[in-house]
């Protein structure tokens, strides 16, 4: 009997009874829609070049015409967590393309009630959601609501892990103050040299940062050289492994933030998370001192440098008023980067061809 | 009733016994639950045939004793969503193992006599034999040692608060003390969650990269040195010595811990789970869930001190952590779904591809770790092994035959694995159990 019955997956016998389990088909795991923006390193810097240029042409495009992009076209806003910038940006970005949205947030929903992240996924697409722009508090939603949907997932930010518009649009504010109009003829070739000379230093609480994440994950594969900044207890010395495989620039986890601003070209500081202190033996006192970002260091290391901050800022903390509102600060710009590389990111998601595809 | 189980003469295999040092061509005949004789080829065919055995064909094959996992979760009372004793025996029965020992963590936790009678019911529908760990605290909740004896009456084989930690250094003391006395290993689930909140996979640059937090190397390490600790201590103290065994063994340093701590003589064994010597952290790639376990999966440098552990002989025995979850639960968030993934079903192709195929480690020894290695730290004399009046627990299967894992056509009720579609070496042919040939 041994010798003859052979033992294959799909033919074995049940030892018992069968089992009725089914297996979800729905779900497909590591396979998003290819027009998800889930992290940048998912993005060539061919794709990073596209939407950077496809920004341009919407930008300048009449209204009349960008607002007919996407007619008719629905964009599901996923929120989970609270957002100003991040939500109201994606929102008007879909409404100046004409799209119509629709807002779910976690205190207004079935969520509340404890329905799971993939099913409200797939309540949203069955309502005809054409794709979803999430906001979550855990690491790795996104991802996990693009293989339950199979729809473009846009990440608007999960957890820790990243915030991929946001490093787009930290790119593209980058790259306008190197480039000036040239940005706007929309001839930016993005290449492993775009950013080569280019010193960015992001200064504060890394380790929880998804921001932070973003951008050191982009930038030094277009040539950066990226200065981390924080004191150990924010900014573990592993984070230096953020660096990209064949980056052409690099990661330096650095302590002196002083050093690092006359190195820098670019000053990117974080919000200190003050939820999270509780936990973490920070003195803030002692972080002012060290790590703000005030007009007296500015001037004496860094009088050129520009300064960025994804927001939201807690004024009088890492940064002071007078330099979050002077000269070198592009953080307003940003937010306007912000509109534009968003309505970039929901017509790539948009017009691609719906079917799915591994990321 | 029980039916008596008829004689069965498994011939033409390579028997490979590990405990009795034997690997060559030899006939096994059983009888009556037992080993009744092994001998060499032909030799038994009068024998068999005057007990009208029935002949189990195993040319080509190897003949081992039924396969011992002193590490599953099987879920009942409380899970049988996930997995039953019956589905998970049945699991069990299909990767070749014949006994196991099941861990307290169920729903109510198991911590009493009634619930370890429970599980051992015939109601219970097991295909193989159950070994319930009981909890080693009440609720396992690191307060109040239980009472050993009565659970060691009710059956017992161990006791564990298996999922937590057994953290209070006097509980641990105490439990260390109990056990010994009724002769029964504490085993400890080594994880110091003063230090692994909101973790969920290994401290590394990937769990930096994802923004998932990393359990250290140290949260595992720090308890094995405490408990080595403790049990010297006592070693020096009492009379009845303590039997400390580490559960999924996962890092280099705690591993070097209890190599140490042999060399001292103290009484300590540990096991080791085929996925931590299989696969790096580098599997939970775009969180997969399926690659979610506690202790983690760790580095590379890990992994390979794992197999180092298991060729230089400092790990005893290789368990699987068998852990069902439904689908749902492991189709969300990666830091909130459940640890845990199968393991009964693919331990012996993992094994085999890992050590004896990648390592050359001989198949007496690679086998050795899921039978004699199991059954010394459990202290059973007649199972691991199959010389004359040991149980009729045997695994037949073809050694080189590879065959294709599919966990939707697996036994368990669950489809948590990592190892779906996976190619292994060493197809199953049969399973017995008390001389019960119960699966092809």
């Amino acid at each position: 009997m041994a010798g003859k019955t052979t033992r294959q997956s799909g033919e074995r016998a049940k030892l018992g009874g069968a089992l009725d389990t089914q297996v979800s088909r729905a779900f497909s795991p590591g396979v998003v829609h290819p027009a998800s923006v889930i992290s940048v390193t998912r993005l060539t810097l061919d794709d990073v070049e596209q939407i950077l240029e496809l920004t341009t042409v919407l930008e300048r495009e009449p209204v009349e015409r960008r607002s007919k992009r996407l007619a008719h076209r629905r964009v599901a806003l996923l929120f989970y967590e609270s957002s100003t910038r991040t939500r109201t940006s994606f929102e008007l970005a879909a409404k100046t393309l004409g799209a119509e949205t629709t807002l779910v947030s976690a205190l207004s929903s079935s969520i509340e009630k404890g329905e799971s992240l993939k099913d409200t996924g797939l309540n949203l697409k069955a309502l005809g959601a054409e794709a979803i722009v999430l906001r979550h508090p855990n690491s790795g939603s996104a991802q996990l609501l693009a293989e339950a949907t199979g729809l473009p997932v846009l990440n608007a930010g999960d957890g820790m892990h990243e915030h991929p518009s946001q490093a787009l649009l930290d790119l593209r504010t980058i790259l306008s103050w190197k480039l000036g109009d040239k940005l706007l003829r929309g001839k930016v070739k993005v290449s492993d040299t775009t950013l080569r000379g280019v010193t960015v230093t992001i200064c504060g609480d890394i380790f929880h940062s998804r921001v932070a994440r973003s951008n050191a994950l982009l930038l030094p594969r277009l040539g950066a050289r990226v200065l981390l900044c924080g004191p150990p207890i924010l900014l573990p010395e592993i984070a230096a492994e953020l660096l990209p495989e064949k980056a052409s620039g690099h990661i330096e986890v650095r302590r002196d933030f002083e050093e690092c601003m006359r190195e820098s070209d670019v000053l990117m500081m974080l919000r200190i998370q003050k939820e999270r202190l509780q936990n973490l033996q920070l003195n803030l006192s002692e972080y002012v001192a060290e790590y703000q970002l005030g007009p007296g260091r500015l001037a004496e290391f860094a009088p050129k440098a520009l300064v960025l901050h994804p927001g939201p800022m807690v004024r009088g903390l890492e940064i002071t008023a007078e330099v979050a509102d002077g000269a070198q600060s592009a953080i307003l710009e940003q937010v306007t980067h912000g509109l534009s590389v968003r309505r970039a990111l929901l017509v790539r998601a948009l017009s691609a061809a719906k079917k799915v595809g591994s990321a | 009733m029980k039916a008596r189980s008829k004689a069965t003469l498994i011939r033409g295999g390579r028997l490979v016994d590990p405990a009795n040092r034997v690997d060559a061509l030899r006939d096994v005949l059983l009888a009556d639950g037992r080993v009744s004789a092994v001998n060499a080829p032909g030799k038994l065919d009068l024998a068999a045939k005057q007990l009208g055995a029935e002949i189990l064909v195993a040319r080509g094959c190897v003949v081992a004793p039924g396969l011992i996992d002193i590490h599953v979760h099987l879920r009942e009372p409380g899970q049988g969503y996930k997995e039953t004793i019956a589905t998970g025996t049945r699991a069990a029965v299909a990767g070749g193992f014949t006994a196991v020992c099941c861990m307290p963590n169920t729903i109510p936790v198991n911590d009493s006599a009634e619930w370890t009678l429970w599980m051992q019911a015939p109601e219970r529908d097991a295909l193989a034999a159950v070994f319930p760990v009981a909890a080693a605290t009440i609720g396992s909740l690191g307060e109040t040692v239980t009472d050993y004896a009565q659970l060691k009456d009710a059956g017992a084989v161990a006791v564990s608060d298996d999922g937590k930690p057994i953290l209070g250094d006097d509980v641990m003391r105490q439990c260390l003390v109990q056990a010994a006395r009724v002769g029964m290993p504490v085993i400890q689930h080594a994880e110091d969650t003063r230090l692994t909140g909101g973790c969920s996979m290994n401290a590394g640059p990937l769990a930096f990269r994802l923004g998932l937090r990393g359990y250290s190397v140290e949260a595992e390490a720090g308890i094995v040195r405490r408990d080595l600790k403790l049990l010297e201590e006592l070693d020096r103290k009492s009379k009845a010595t303590a039997h400390l065994h580490v559960a999924h063994l996962s890092t280099a340093a705690a591993l070097d811990e209890v190599r140490r701590a042999k060399k001292r003589g103290l009484r300590v064994t540990c096991e080791v789970a085929p996925h931590h010597f299989t696969l790096t952290d580098a599997a939970v790639g775009n969180y997969n869930t399926h690659a979610k376990m506690y202790p983690p999966l760790r580095a590379e440098l890990d992994r390979e001190a794992m197999i180092e552990g298991l060729l230089d002989g400092t790990v005893d025995c290789i368990a699987t952590d068998h852990a069902p979850h439904a689908i749902h639960e492991k189709q969300e968030e990666f830091d909130r779904a459940p640890n845990g993934i199968l393991g009964l079903e693919t331990a012996l192709g993992l094994t085999l591809r890992m050590l004896h195929g990648e390592r050359g480690m001989s198949l007496v020894k690679t086998l050795s770790m899921l039978t004699s290695g199991p059954a010394a730290v459990m202290g059973w004399k007649d199972r691991g092994h199959l010389a004359k009046g040991a149980r009729a627990d045997v695994a037949v299967f073809a050694p080189d035959a590879s065959w294709t894992y599919s966990a939707e056509n697996g036994e368990s009720r669950s489809r948590n694995t990592p190892f779906d579609g996976w190619k292994l070496p060493g197809r199953l042919r049969a399973t017995v159990v008390s001389g019960v040939v119960t699966s092809v």
